[in-house]
């Protein structure tokens, strides 16, 4: 089937698109995105949210077709052509990326959760990454990047 | 594999009841996982998200009608003071990301034995409205909606269309045994709902038997032991968890044993039961 959907900004139209599979595969495989990552295939480990209509969303348990004349938000479009957002930033300076692998999925939810909170405590910043799984860091830097980030962006506006 | 999508709800009975093997889908946090993993070739995916009317909820006469598209995260968000009960089960689903997509009707849907709406849903005198394009609208109660391990009442060319409860007249707890916060299936849960107008307690028991289950028996032993004007009894409550814990016939799997989940639940019971009367007798003597 033919899915016509807009990713960061861009309207696509992708064909041959298999009736059960996930948007996560039409990202990485048919429009070479491969930012959002892909590991449990169940929801469990976070590593491919992305933004569906502004709601972050694993991209894995979204069959393709319910993005269906809808917008997508990756991984690929958080910064602003070569300006890192600030939530990226932040995960690059306080060290909070080791494998990397977590990393996009982690950047979209931080992201989604210093819109909606300018100001987390730390419970609310546990609890908006508990469903992004990081086996590297131990999780503390990334802690230390979304305070940062949040402390940015609060200061900025 | 077809992909059906449904802009209305008449397009949707109309789909299901041309293909009755098609499988609905909303957040997908279900029937993707299956298909990801190759469990599960449906003939057809029935998309519902686009159905503008299922993501709607109304209250009307004293009692709330929650569209099954309706996610977890809303359901959280806009419904959390009138059915504190289900907003607890509710903030126990999966991840954020989860809750985002996950619906209380795909929960029906799925009819797991551990879904977690399951069991406020019973405690609450829930009803479930099914409907198909040749026989109409069907109220089905909760506790006459779960059949057997992931079967429910709906007849194939049936969908869900609705769940209809009432606000939480009094106190509602749900407390759930799992091995982290996160992203946990219930080992075992319990759901309990006061009904002080009725001088009752509803019950609701997940994951610990081949569907959710309401503990009748132990129901029973409230509405005839319980003093509405005074504390809980400590033996009352023991005794009220033990019941629950019988009322079930969990297996020993992965997440944990028979043994272990019968010993939970006496204790989830005795404590919600315990935190419930708790709140219930302070609004009472604020009102005194």
């Amino acid at each position: 089937m033919r899915l016509n959907v807009t990713v960061n900004g861009r309207a696509e139209a992708v064909d041959d698109v298999w009736e059960g599979e996930s948007l996560l595969y039409v990202l990485r495989e048919r429009l070479g995105l491969p930012g959002s990552k892909n590991a449990c295939e169940q929801g469990e480990c976070g590593s491919c949210t992305v933004y569906l209509d502004g709601v972050p969303v694993c991209a894995c348990l979204v069959a393709a077709g319910q993005a269906e004349g809808r917008a997508v938000r990756t991984v690929e479009g958080l910064a602003e052509g070569d300006r890192l957002d600030p939530v990226q930033e932040a995960f690059v300076e306080a060290g909070a990326v080791q494998c990397g692998f977590c990393t996009p999925g982690l950047l979209v939810q931080a992201h989604d959760l210093i819109e909606r909170n300018p100001r987390p405590s730390d419970a609310e910043i546990r609890e908006a990454l508990a469903g992004n799984l990081c086996r590297c860091t131990g999780y503390e830097k990334i802690l230390d990047a979304v305070r940062l980030a949040a402390a940015r962006k609060a200061g900025a506006a | 594999m077809d992909f059906i999508r449904a802009t209305t709800w008449v397009d949707a009975l109309a789909a299901k009841a041309a293909q009755p093997g098609a499988v609905p889908i909303q957040g997908g946090t279900d029937v993707m996982v299956e298909i990801n993993f190759d469990v599960r070739r449906p003939p057809a995916l029935l998309d519902l998200t686009p159905v503008a009317e299922l993501a709607e909820w109304s209250e009307r006469d004293g009692v709330l009608r929650i569209g099954a598209g309706v996610t977890y995260a809303r359901l959280i968000a806009e419904l959390g003071d009138r059915l504190p009960g289900l907003a607890q089960a509710s903030r126990t689903v999966g991840s954020s990301q989860i809750r985002n997509r996950g619906t209380v009707g795909g929960n029906l849907g799925a009819a797991s034995p551990a879904g977690d709406a399951h069991p406020p849903l019973l405690a609450g005198d829930a009803v479930i409205e099914a409907e198909s394009a040749a026989r109409g609208v069907r109220m089905i109660p909760a506790a006459e909606f779960y059949l057997g391990v992931k079967r429910n009442a709906l007849a194939p060319d049936e969908l869900i269309r609705a769940v209809h409860v009432r606000p939480a007249a009094g106190p509602q707890y749900f407390a759930k045994v799992g091995t982290r916060n996160a992203m946990v299936i219930a080992v075992c849960s319990v759901a309990v709902a006061l009904h002080p107008g009725e001088r009752r307690v509803g019950t609701g028991v997940g994951s610990a038997a081949p569907t959710p289950l309401r503990a009748a028996e132990a129901e029973e032993y409230l509405a005839a032991e319980l003093d509405w004007d005074s504390g809980l009894p400590a033996p009352v409550a023991a005794r009220f968890g033990e019941l629950v814990s019988a009322a079930a016939s969990p297996i020993d799997d992965v997440r944990g044993t028979a043994a272990y989940r019968r010993h939970a639940l006496a204790v989830l019971a005795r404590r919600t039961l315990t935190w419930a009367w708790n709140d219930y007798r302070k609004a009472a003597e604020r009102c005194a």
